[in-house]
C-alpha cells in the first residue's frame, strides 16, 4: 500500500508500480508518478521543513514550482547532495533519500525555534539595524553565526560528478507553458508548418487540467485531451516537445534560456545521461502561456503544516489520488476553493466548513457545494489556526468582529484568487498594466516579439483561453513566415472559470494586530513586517522588498508579490498602480551552476597549451609553471635539487658553457606586404624602413597614450616580410591591436597579418658554446660573426628541416633562437640537446631565463612595466625614432605628465647586505624614520638571487630614479627596514662583451 | 545574448562571435604629432557614453575577424543597424521595426 491517505480509484497513477523512499531516515512507500510531496502526503506527512528565520514548522503550500516551504535535500551519494529541492517538483524514484533542512537536532524539535518566541527582535530590517555595530563584529561574529543558523540547505563538499549538456536551438514559435493555452497555441502554430518548440516545467503536460475535473475538450476529459494533443505534436517533424523543462530567463531579441531536467527523476541515471540540459533558444516569435498562481489567504498562523492552496489539494486528489486530510476546512475569497471542497467531498473526505469572506456570492459551484451538504459561512474570516506541527483547528469570526467559533480540522485549503504569472513577460522588458476591475497586473506594453495567452494574460475561462491561444499560435506562425493554419481549433465542451478574490491581509490580520500572518513563507515575511517597513520610511516597493526581503531570493514573489504590494499600498494610502510592482528577476526558479557551466569545466573551460617540446621537458622531470594558458618548464631539478639549487646551477651553466631553453610560447606575427615596413613604422616606435633584410631590431609598441604596450625582437626576412615576436601573454592582444589599426586607421596600407605562434617551435641556445652546438647541424647559413652578427636572421636548414635562425640574446651571452616548424620541434630539440651534451650544456627553464635577463637589465613588459611606463621611464628612449613623423603613441608621449620631471624610472637596486633578496612588489621610501603613512617613491618590480653575481639583484620603478644613482633608499618590511643602493640596471658584463664571447 | 549582423559576412551571428571595440567615428588625426593637448584629450579620453543611440565599433572576432560599425540603443540593447568600417556615419536611421506592439 502506498500510504493511508491514498484514495482507491482517485487520481491517475498506476498503483502497481511501487517506489520506496525515505525522508529523514524514515522509510515510506509511494508509487511511480508521485512527486516527493504527493508521496509524503499519501503517508500523512505534512511537516517537511523549518522556516528560514523563525524556524517555524512548515508543510506543503502548493503542488508545483511556486512552493516556498517544502525545500528538502535530496542525497544520491556523497557528491550528489542537492539542497533546496522543491518536494512538490521532485519526482519520486525507487530508493530516493530526502532530508529536511534548517533544523537541529530534529525536524520536530528544533532549537532554532526559539527565534519564533524571540520574534519581536527579528522583525523587518532587524539584521540591518542590529548587527552593524560594532563594525568588526559583523564579519567575525554575527555573519558566521547568522549564516549557520539561517541556511537553506547544505552544499555538497565534493566536485559535482554529473555532467550537463547544452543545446542551441532556433525555431519559428517557442511556446512556454504546456497547459490548455500552450497546447492550443502549439497546435495552431505546428499545423501551419512552422517549426515549434513547446516546453513545460512539469513531467506531464496539462497545467491546470491536472486538477480541473470540470474541463472537457473535443469530447474528452481535459487532461486526456492534453495527452492526446501532446502525442500528436510529438509525432510532427516540425515540433519539439520538452517536458520537465523550465524557461528561467527571457533575454534580448527573443533569446530564452531553458533548463531541461534530464535525469533527476531516474533511479539510476547512468553515466551517459546528462543531469540537466541547458537550451538556449532563439525564437522568431514567443508565446507565453505561463498560467496563473493561486494566492494564499493572509491570516494569523497561516503557515501551519496542513494549510495549503486549494488548487494544490485538488491536484493531490485528482492527479495523485491523495487526500490532504480527513477533516478539511476551507477558507476562501473566491469560487475556486469550492471546486476543491466539492472534489474532496465526493471522494469521501469530510469538509468541516467553508469560510467565505464574501457576503453573498452566488453561482453553480456554491449551489453544488450546498447540495452536497457542505457547511458554508459567508462574510466570515478565519482569524487564527491552531496546532503546532500540524494544523488542528481554525477559529472563525464574522469579518467585522463578533463571537469566535473554533472548528477542529486537520487541513485548511485556502484561495485568495489567482495571480497571472507575468515573470517571463516582465523579464522580456514588457511593461505590465494594472487592471483595476480585476485587481491584477497583466501584460501591457510588449518590448519583444511575444504574445501572452490564457491565464497569464488575465484571460478567464477555458473557452476564451483556447480561442485566444489558438489564434495567437496561428498568428505567431504566420508572422514567422509560415502558411495559414490548416488544423481545427479544439472545441471546449465544458470548462471552469475562476472569479476574482482579494489582495492583502484578511480581517484579523489588519494594522491593529500583531499576529504572524505570513505574506512570504520562504523569507518569513508577515503583513506586520511590510507595514513596519512603510512606517520606517520605505515608501518605494523596491525598498520595501529589500528591507523585508519579501519576494526575494529563489521565490521571486510567486505567491507573495501581490499581497505584499497591497499591504504596502494600503499602509501608504495609495492605489496599487501608484506603488508599482517590483522587478521580476531571472531565474524564474533556481538554476544549477552545473547547467550554466555545462561542459566548460577544468581544461575545457581554460584550455592548457603545451609546446611541441613539452613531452621532452616532462620526461626530464621539469617543474612547470602556468603562464597564461601555457605550461612552461620552470626549472629542471637534478638529483633532489630544490628550486634554488636548480636555478643556480642552470644560471651558471648557461654563462659557463651553454643552455637550451624552450621559447616556443613567444607570440609570433608575420607582417607581410608591399607596405609592411610602413606599417611597422606606424605600429612601433622604432624606425624600420632602413633595416636591412636579414637584420633584427628590438621593437617597442605603444598605445596611443604613450605607454608601453608590448615589446619583442623583430627580424626582417625580406623587404616585404617581417617576423615579429611578442611577449608570451601579449600575442592575442597585439594581433588585435595591429588588426584594428590596419583595418580602421591605415586601411590604405597593403599588408597582411598572420599569427604564426603555433607554427614555429623556438629553441633558444645561449652561452659561449652556443655556436659550437648549432653549427654542425646547420645547412646553408654562414655561422661566422661576420656573416651572422648579433641581431640578425637567416633562413636555411637545421637537421634537414627549414629554419629561421635568429642570432639574438635574452641572456647577454652569444645566443641563437632556432625557429623550426612546430611538428619538428621536439626532434630538433633532441638533436641539439645531444650535441649540447658534448659541451656540457644545460636545459633551463623560465626562472633561469628571468634571472639571466635581469642580470643584464632586460625588462619584461608586464612585470617591470605596468601600463603607466613610457620608453623613457624604462630607459629605452634610444628605441624611439626621433625623426619619425608618426607612430602610434607619438602624441601621447608629448603629454605634459609624460614629460614632467620626477616620473618613476626603472633603475637597479643592490641591497646593502648582498644576501638579502628583496620581495617583488615591496614599496620603497627615501626616509624610513618618517611618520606613517610614509611617502612611497617606488616599488620593486623584479628581484632574484644571482649566483653569477654572487649577490641579490633587483629592478625597481623609483621616482626620479636615474637622478638617484648611488643614493641609499629603504624598503620597509614587517621584519625591519632593508637598505638598498640605487644602481644602473646592468649587473653583469656591463660592457656587453659576452654577446660575441 | 544578442544577434549581431556582420556587414561583411552579411549574416546575423550570436554575440559570442563578436567583441565590442568602443565608440565609432573617432578618427585618428593624419597629423597626430601636431595635435593640441585639447584635441588629443578629445580624441583619446572623451567618449559620449549616451543613454540611447550609440555608434560603436565591433569586431567579428570568431568569424571574418573584420572590424565594423554598429548603431545600438544602450537602453534596449537593440542593434538598429550595422555597416562597414570606413563608411560614413548614417544620417538617417531605419525605423525600429519591433519597438512597441500596442496591446
Ligand atoms: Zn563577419
Amino acid at each position: 500500500m502506498s500510504g493511508a491517505f491514498r484514495i482507491p480509484g482517485a487520481g491517475r497513477l498506476k498503483q502497481a508500480k511501487a517506489a520506496r523512499f525515505s525522508f529523514d531516515g524514515q522509510a515510506y512507500a509511494g508509487v511511480e508518478g508521485d512527486t516527493l510531496a504527493s508521496a509524503l502526503l499519501a503517508n500523512g506527512v505534512h511537516l517537511v521543513g523549518r522556516s528560514f528565520k523563525y524556524h517555524r514548522p512548515r508543510g506543503f503550500l502548493s503542488a508545483g514550482a511556486e512552493e516556498p516551504n517544502a525545500l528538502v535535500q535530496v542525497t544520491r551519494d556523497a557528491a550528489r547532495k542537492t539542497p533546496n529541492v522543491r518536494a512538490t517538483v521532485q519526482e519520486l524514484y525507487d530508493g530516493l533519500a530526502a532530508q529536511s533542512q534548517n533544523r537541529w537536532p530534529s525536524l520536530a524539535f528544533d532549537v532554532g525555534a526559539v527565534n519564533d518566541i524571540a520574534s519581536p527582535f527579528f522583525s523587518a530590517g532587524f539584521y540591518y539595524k542590529t548587527f552593524m555595530w560594532p563594525k568588526a563584529a559583523w564579519k567575525n561574529l554575527y555573519e558566521p553565526k547568522i549564516r549557520a543558523a539561517a541556511g537553506l540547505g547544505v552544499s555538497p563538499d565534493q566536485p559535482d560528478p554529473d555532467h550537463y549538456a547544452a543545446r542551441f536551438a532556433h525555431c519559428d514559435v517557442l511556446v512556454l507553458g504546456g497547459g490548455a493555452a500552450g497546447i492550443a497555441a502549439a497546435l495552431a502554430a505546428a499545423e501551419s508548418g512552422a517549426s515549434v518548440m513547446l516546453a513545460d516545467e512539469q513531467a506531464e503536460f496539462g497545467g491546470s487540467l491536472r486538477f480541473e475535473t470540470g474541463a472537457r475538450i473535443d469530447g474528452q476529459d481535459g487532461f486526456a485531451w492534453a495527452q492526446g494533443a501532446i502525442a500528436k505534436l510529438k509525432a510532427m517533424s516540425n515540433v519539439r516537445v520538452l517536458s520537465r523543462t523550465t524557461a528561467f530567463g527571457y533575454y534580448a531579441q527573443n533569446f530564452v534560456g531553458l533548463v531541461e531536467r534530464v535525469s533527476d527523476h531516474l533511479q539510476n541515471p547512468g553515466r551517459d545521461l546528462a543531469r540537466e540540459r541547458l537550451w538556449q533558444v532563439r525564437a522568431k516569435r514567443v508565446v507565453l502561456a505561463t498560467g496563473a498562481i493561486e494566492r494564499h489567504m493572509v491570516f494569523a498562523d497561516n503557515d501551519r503544516p496542513g494549510i495549503m492552496l486549494a488548487s494544490a489539494a485538488r491536484t493531490y486528489l485528482n492527479h495523485y489520488g491523495v487526500a490532504v486530510g480527513k477533516n478539511v476546512g476551507v477558507y476562501t475569497a473566491n469560487d475556486s476553493a469550492y471546486a476543491a471542497a466539492i472534489d474532496l467531498k465526493k471522494a469521501g473526505v469530510n469538509i468541516a466548513a467553508i469560510v467565505d469572506l464574501r457576503d453573498n456570492p452566488t453561482g453553480p459551484v456554491i449551489d453544488e457545494a450546498r447540495a452536497l451538504g457542505i457547511e458554508i459561512n459567508f462574510g466570515r474570516a478565519v482569524v487564527r489556526a491552531g496546532g503546532k506541527l500540524r494544523v488542528t483547528s481554525m477559529t472563525v469570526q464574522p469579518k467585522n468582529g463578533g463571537g469566535e467559533r473554533t472548528i477542529p480540522v486537520d487541513a485548511i485549503l485556502m484561495s485568495a484568487g489567482w495571480t497571472p504569472s507575468v515573470h517571463l513577460f516582465s523579464q522580456s522588458r514588457g511593461k505590465v498594466a494594472f487592471n483595476d476591475e480585476t485587481k491584477r497586473f497583466v501584460p501591457g506594453t510588449y518590448a519583444q516579439d511575444c504574445v501572452s495567452v490564457g491565464a497569464c494574460n488575465g484571460t478567464d475561462g477555458l473557452s476564451a483561453t483556447i480561442d485566444e491561444a489558438y489564434a495567437a499560435g496561428a498568428k505567431a506562425a504566420r508572422d514567422a513566415g509560415a502558411k495559414a493554419a490548416k488544423g481545427t481549433k479544439p472545441k471546449v465542451d465544458a470548462g471552469e472559470s475562476w472569479s476574482r478574490g482579494m489582495l492583502g491581509a484578511a480581517p484579523g490580520a489588519g494594522p491593529d494586530t500583531t499576529v504572524k500572518a505570513f505574506v512570504d513563507f520562504q523569507n518569513d515575511v508577515t503583513a506586520k513586517d511590510i507595514r513596519q517597513a512603510v512606517h520606517e520610511g520605505m515608501h518605494s516597493i523596491e525598498h520595501v522588498k529589500r528591507f523585508t526581503t519579501n519576494g526575494m531570493a529563489t521565490d521571486q514573489g510567486k505567491t507573495s508579490n501581490m499581497h505584499g504590494l497591497a499591504i504596502a499600498a494600503e499602509t501608504l494610502g495609495k492605489p496599487i498602480p501608484q506603488v508599482g510592482l517590483t522587478t521580476f528577476r531571472a531565474p524564474y526558479t533556481p538554476v544549477t551552476f552545473g547547467s550554466i557551466v555545462g561542459h566548460a569545466r577544468g581544461p575545457l573551460f581554460d584550455p592548457t597549451r603545451k609546446t611541441a617540446i613539452h613531452p621532452w621537458a616532462e620526461a626530464q622531470g621539469a617543474v612547470f609553471e602556468d603562464v597564461g594558458q601555457w605550461k612552461r618548464a620552470w626549472y629542471f631539478p637534478k638529483g633532489g635539487e630544490d628550486m634554488h639549487a636548480a636555478v643556480d646551477r642552470e644560471c651558471v651553466g648557461v654563462r659557463k658553457t651553454a643552455g637550451l631553453f624552450d621559447a616556443s610560447t613567444l607570440g609570433k606575427i608575420e607582417v607581410v606586404g608591399p607596405d609592411a615596413a610602413k606599417f611597422m613604422e606606424l605600429l612601433y616606435t622604432n624606425p624600420w624602413e632602413k633595416l636591412e633584410p636579414g637584420r633584427c631590431r628590438y621593437g617597442i609598441m605603444l598605445r596611443e597614450d604613450g605607454f608601453i604596450y608590448d615589446d619583442g625582437v623583430v627580424g626582417r626576412l625580406a623587404p616585404d616580410r617581417f617576423h615579429v615576436t611578442t611577449t608570451t601573454g601579449g600575442a592575442p592582444r597585439v594581433m588585435n591591436h595591429m588588426e584594428d589599426y590596419l583595418q580602421t586607421e591605415f586601411p590604405h596600407l597593403n599588408v597582411w597579418l598572420s599569427s604564426i605562434t603555433e607554427q614555429w617551435a623556438v629553441i633558444a641556445v645561449q652561452g659561449p658554446k652556443s655556436r659550437d652546438i648549432i653549427a654542425p647541424l646547420v645547412e646553408g647559413i654562414d655561422m661566422s660573426d661576420e656573416a651572422l652578427p648579433h641581431m640578425s636572421v637567416r633562413e636555411g636548414k637545421i637537421c634537414g628541416v627549414p629554419t629561421r635562425l635568429f642570432r639574438m640574446s635574452f641572456t647577454g651571452e652569444r645566443g641563437f633562437e632556432v625557429n623550426v616548424p612546430a611538428d619538428y620541434g621536439q626532434a630538433v630539440w633532441e638533436v641539439l640537446w645531444a650535441e649540447g651534451q658534448k659541451h656540457g650544456a644545460v636545459a633551463y627553464g623560465t626562472e633561469t631565463m628571468h634571472v639571466l635577463r635581469a642580470e643584464k637589465g632586460y625588462i619584461i613588459v608586464g612585470q617591470d612595466t605596468d601600463g603607466t611606463v613610457t620608453p623613457n621611464d624604462a630607459g629605452l628612449d634610444w628605441a624611439v625614432g626621433k625623426k619619425k613623423a608618426d607612430f602610434v603613441g607619438i602624441r601621447g608621449l608629448a603629454r605634459p605628465d609624460l614629460v614632467a620631471k620626477g616620473r618613476k624610472q626603472l633603475v637597479g637596486l643592490k641591497t646593502k647586505d648582498p644576501k638579502v633578496v628583496l620581495e617583488e612588489g615591496a614599496q620603497i621610501v627615501a626616509d624610513p624614520k618618517q611618520a606613517i603613512p610614509m611617502k612611497m617613491i617606488g616599488h620593486v618590480t623584479s628581484s632574484y638571487w644571482s649566483e653569477n653575481c654572487g649577490r641579490s639583484i633587483a629592478l625597481a620603478l623609483v621616482a626620479g630614479g636615474r637622478d638617484r644613482m648611488g643614493e641609499t633608499l629603504y624598503v620597509p618590511m614587517p621584519n625591519g627596514v632593508i637598505e638598498v643602493e640605487v644602481t644602473g640596471m646592468v649587473f653583469f658584463d656591463e660592457k656587453g662583451e659576452r654577446l660575441n664571447g | 545574448m544578442l544577434l549581431i549582423r556582420c556587414p561583411y559576412c552579411e549574416e546575423e551571428r550570436p554575440e559570442l562571435e563578436f567583441r565590442n571595440a568602443g565608440e565609432a567615428h573617432i578618427a585618428r588625426s593624419t597629423n597626430m604629432a601636431g595635435e593640441s593637448d585639447d584635441d588629443f584629450e578629445k580624441f583619446f579620453f572623451i567618449r559620449s557614453n549616451p543613454k540611447g543611440v550609440i555608434y560603436e565599433r565591433w569586431r567579428h572576432m570568431h568569424g571574418c575577424a573584420r572590424f565594423f560599425n554598429a548603431v545600438r540603443d544602450t537602453v534596449t540593447d537593440k542593434f538598429i543597424m550595422t555597416y562597414k568600417a570606413g563608411e560614413p556615419k548614417p544620417s538617417k536611421l531605419p525605423k525600429n521595426s519591433n519597438e512597441v506592439v500596442a496591446k
